[in-house]
């Protein structure tokens, strides 16, 4: 299959883009139907141990947390800002891996470092679209500052 | 120098906010209370099967390693080289025949006996140590290891009591219950909360924040404090068991009780409802059994998901909750997979935890800034819960509120 290089970057400009802005069913959009996401800590996948922070083994579990998000949860007030690095595309199946930080901004203005790691997706196309099925996100700040609400 | 004069009042009505940020106060409660005669949660005997493994743990914050020596005893004993106080043994679980500090290569036993010293005596003739030079009085310090159902403890204090005299019936019940079965590691979490190891410490005893700052609990159904419930503690009231029965409240029950919170209670529900479903694995009906040890340990069933906790203090101003979320070994592949997706509930991401993370970190801002002054504690003698059957004890325990 031939790799479009383009569109693999602009769905990881897309997905930070859209959490950023709080943008929470348009990023949805962007995981197929039959989708997983995982945030491992890097300490149990360097041991193998496979309890992760958030376990979304389907659509309805990501789903229900992006409703507990939204109905039910608190958390710090801030803002996020994810920088994306440059990706390694694979071939067949289609994967990306993408180095990832993520910074936190509270309303004093104050910016931290609040996470980084390691993207690994798998992509499949949808009609034009490229989305994702399955999306590991390896967290090398496992030492989580506060707590983690908005997804990474 | 800190005295009694700090406390505004002598029958523990009002609490100063000084205890959750002065130095002084910390460094005191190092050293008599998690160097002092409690016993300390360690680890597991399962995270060191064989024979030289070993696992980095802390004591307050005093960095422990327990190891296994090769004849099956489990040995812990204070990281710190008896040299120049370097961190001898620095990976975080490993297995190895020795421990051997890199500095200046001293070596230790799995029991943390000093072994080897390079050069001791010198080089050609030369220097070298005195020759009245005792190795055996320069060892890592030892802690006193002791275990309930495989879950270890350590103490530094040579007058501590026995462990089950420590721990106490109520308690040692739940550590059995729990710990009935050979436990299998699925790994560990970790979150870094900006405030005092003590308003951890408390949060996992005071029940009346558990259904109001966890909304999930409410809104999705899992838990509610018009369940059945209640709390123990030991004879001596150091440690505390809050627990709550499974299916034992209905939603009309809960929602007229719950109209004068400002929390959602329509009761909304999952798309995937495994998330709250409970598979009871005993005969009880418990299904939130949170048991909270003296001085930094918390041994947690919420619903199928298991788990241990270590409170790890990071100077006055910080602590780590560092848990270690387990299954059985004998737990079906299904069972394995359903605590996977139950521990989206623990943890810094938890559904019905990660918001105590926040309520920590904003309760020591304001602390911080009136030090001067102190919050109201209430003595209260009647449980939140509805009253229990008659054959269980109630409880008198201090409800602390914030003003």
């Amino acid at each position: 299959m031939r790799i479009d290089r383009a569109a693999v970057q602009d769905l990881l400009a897309e997905y930070g883009a859209l959490i950023d802005a709080a943008k929470f069913d348009e990023w949805l959009d962007l995981f197929a139907e039959e989708c997983r996401y995982q945030i491992l800590p890097r300490e149990n996948f360097d041991l193998g141990l496979p309890a992760a922070l958030v376990f979304c083994d389907s659509r309805a579990v990501l789903e229900d947390r992006i409703r507990a998000l939204r109905e039910a949860n608190k958390y710090n007030i801030h803002t996020d800002r994810h920088v994306i690095g440059l990706p390694r595309i694979f071939d067949d199946p289609l994967a990306v891996e993408a180095p990832f930080a993520v910074y936190q901004t509270d309303q004093e203005g104050e910016t931290r470092l609040f996470a980084t790691g390691l993207y690994r997706d798998r992509l499949e196309a949808v009609g034009p679209r490229l989305k994702i099925r399955d999306k590991l996100i390896l967290l090398d700040t496992f030492a989580v500052p506060s707590l983690l609400a908005i997804p990474l | 120098m800190i005295t009694a004069a700090i406390w505004p009042a002598l029958d523990y009505s009002r609490v100063p906010y000084r205890l959750y940020h002065d130095a002084e106060i910390y460094a005191r409660e190092q050293e008599r209370i998690f160097r002092g005669p409690v016993w300390n949660f360690l680890g597991l005997d399962a995270e060191i099967p064989n024979p030289g493994d070993f696992r980095a743990t802390y004591v307050g914050d005093t960095p422990v390693i327990f190891n296994r020596d090769r004849s099956g005893t489990v040995n812990a004993f204070v990281n710190r080289c008896a040299h120049r106080g370097a961190l001898v043994r620095r990976e975080v679980c490993g297995n190895a025949e020795q421990h051997i500090c890199i500095y200046h290569q001293w070596c230790y036993g799995l029991d943390g006996g000093l072994t080897a010293i390079p050069f001791r005596r010198g080089i050609r003739g030369k220097a070298g140590l005195a020759a009245s030079f005792d190795m055996g009085v320069h060892g890592l310090r030892p802690l006193r290891v002791d275990q309930v159902n495989g879950a270890l403890f350590g103490t530094l204090a040579a007058d501590a009591e026995p462990l089950g005299d420590y721990l106490g019936a109520p308690i040692l019940g739940q550590l059995r219950r729990l710990l009935d079965r050979p436990v299998r590691v699925l790994g560990y979490n970790r979150q870094r909360i900006r405030g005092n190891w003590k308003l951890y410490a408390e949060n996992t005893r005071d029940n009346y924040h558990a259904s109001l700052l966890h909304e999930f609990l409410v809104t999705f159904g899992l838990d509610r404090s018009t369940q059945v419930g209640g709390v123990t503690m030991d004879p001596r009231h150091r440690h505390n068991i809050t627990w709550a029965e499974a299916g034992s409240d209905t939603d009309e029950f809960a929602r007229q009780a719950y109209a004068s919170a400002r929390v959602r209670n329509d009761f909304l529900s999952l798309k995937e409802p495994a998330l709250v479903t409970f598979h009871p694995e005993r005969d009880d009906k418990l299904n939130i059994a949170i048991t909270s040890v003296f001085p930094s340990a918390v041994f947690v069933q919420i619903s199928n998901s298991l788990a241990v906790r270590q409170i790890r203090p990071r100077g006055v101003d910080e602590v780590e909750v560092f848990q270690t979320m387990l299954g059985y070994q004998d737990d079906t592949p299904e069972m394995t997979l359903h605590r996977l997706r139950q521990a989206n509930l623990v943890g810094p991401a938890g559904l019905v935890s990660m918001e105590d993370g926040e309520a920590i970190e904003i309760a020591r801002l304001q602390a911080r800034s009136r030090p001067q002054h102190g919050y109201r504690a209430r003595r209260c003698r009647r449980d939140l819960r509805p009253r229990l059957p008659s054959n269980r004890r109630a409880v008198t325990r201090i409800l602390v509120v914030l003003r």
